[in-house]
């Protein structure tokens, strides 16, 4: 990832490789030099709010609504899908229209929900540039706004799923799905086996982001976890 | 036929898939939030935001960060839209680099009540 590591060159006080709480590195942020793209976020932002465009308060709003978006809003909406097959069918039918139901803060966009059976698998992408249904699963991450995915899983999606640790049997189909600006995907996997029974609630922690790209499929926990260490 | 443009890469060959992924850090949560209300007070359209990456070309794309990119962009469409001059543009960031050394020191946070830097990132 070149084009991130001179965000990390910045002298600051993590220790090398050290993990943030989410378990992600942390990044130079507000005590390495200043950049020339923070000096100039500082500098529109503070002409936004000087011509009345913008107040401070609205961009606090909306800092705290994009961080209110997380995966497990497309985790309560495919855990729904699984447990009530009338939602199941208004969610293919009209994706958008179903994920409001549950609350969900979609934008002015479609929403087409593909769904993986035995015979199918399906993984979105898009290569154009970086469109993701943010309103049920947050922020994309860095690899999928990167050139290596965008470019290769529509040529050679089972190498690409390979290298996320997904190896699908040869004879399931694999269906790439290429985002636009106005339509958005989302993977509705198939349930796992041994869940009969479980609630809603407890469905949905198995659905992980990445399930609900295409890029991973849901698992159940291991029947005996080791006891953490500390 | 028309001749792909750079950012039309897919199908293109490309290196291993690398899983990496970061917490956003303040400036970048704020950049996105500067798009969003941007474009939702109708200042220009993702339509706009997408024009200008896409000019930058991809020697840019691969030197700069999502979010490098996406700033350089806001502002260019900012200026187009008549928001502000590239003269007070520059005033601005003079006035800014002046305050200090790092991006806590130069970002005149307290309004936005927990989104300043003791909110931090990590």
């Amino acid at each position: 990832m070149p084009h991130d590591h001179h965000d990390h060159d910045h002298g600051h006080d993590h220790a090398p490789g050290a993990l943030s709480p989410s378990g992600h590195p942390y990044r130079a942020d507000q005590d390495g030099p200043l950049t020339r793209a923070q000096a100039l976020e500082i500098a529109v932002r503070e002409l936004m709010i000087e011509k009345g465009l913008v107040t401070a308060d609205e961009i606090a709003a909306a800092i705290a609504r994009m961080q209110a978006r997380t995966p497990a809003m497309g985790a309560a909406v495919v855990a729904r899908a699984w447990t009530d097959p009338d939602y199941k069918a208004r969610l293919i039918a009209d994706g958008r229209a179903a994920a409001q139901e549950l609350g969900a803060d979609i934008e002015a966009m479609h929403l087409l929900v593909v769904e993986n059976d035995a015979q199918t698998h399906n993984v979105v992408v898009c290569t154009l540039c970086s469109c993701y249904p943010r309103f049920l699963l947050g922020p994309p991450p860095d690899w999928y706004k990167q050139r290596a995915y965008r470019s290769r899983v529509v040529i050679e999606p089972r190498r690409v799923l390979g290298e996320f640790g997904l190896d699908l049997a040869e004879d399931v189909t694999v269906r790439v799905h290429d985002s636009t600006a106005d339509m958005r995907y989302l993977v509705l996997p198939a349930r796992p086996e041994g869940t009969e029974g479980w609630s809603e609630e407890a469905l949905a922690a198995l659905v992980t982001r990445d399930c609900m790209i295409g890029v991973a499929v849901p698992r159940l926990p291991d029947p005996a976890p080791v006891a953490a260490a500390e | 036929m028309t001749e792909r443009s750079w950012h039309d890469m897919g199908g293109l060959p490309a290196g291993p898939v690398v899983p990496e992924e970061h917490d956003y850090a303040l400036w970048e949560r704020r950049v996105d939030a500067l798009l969003t209300l941007a474009t939702t007070k109708g200042k220009f359209t993702v339509d706009g935001l997408r024009r200008v990456l896409e000019d930058m070309g991809p020697e840019f794309f691969e030197t700069h960060s999502y979010y490098e990119r996406w700033i350089e962009s806001v502002n260019r469409n900012l200026i187009e839209s008549g928001l502000y001059s590239t003269a007070e543009l520059a005033a601005k960031l003079e006035e800014v680099r002046a305050r200090g050394e790092t991006y806590g020191e130069c970002s005149l946070t307290a309004p936005e009540a927990g989104s300043g830097p003791e909110a931090g990132d990590g």
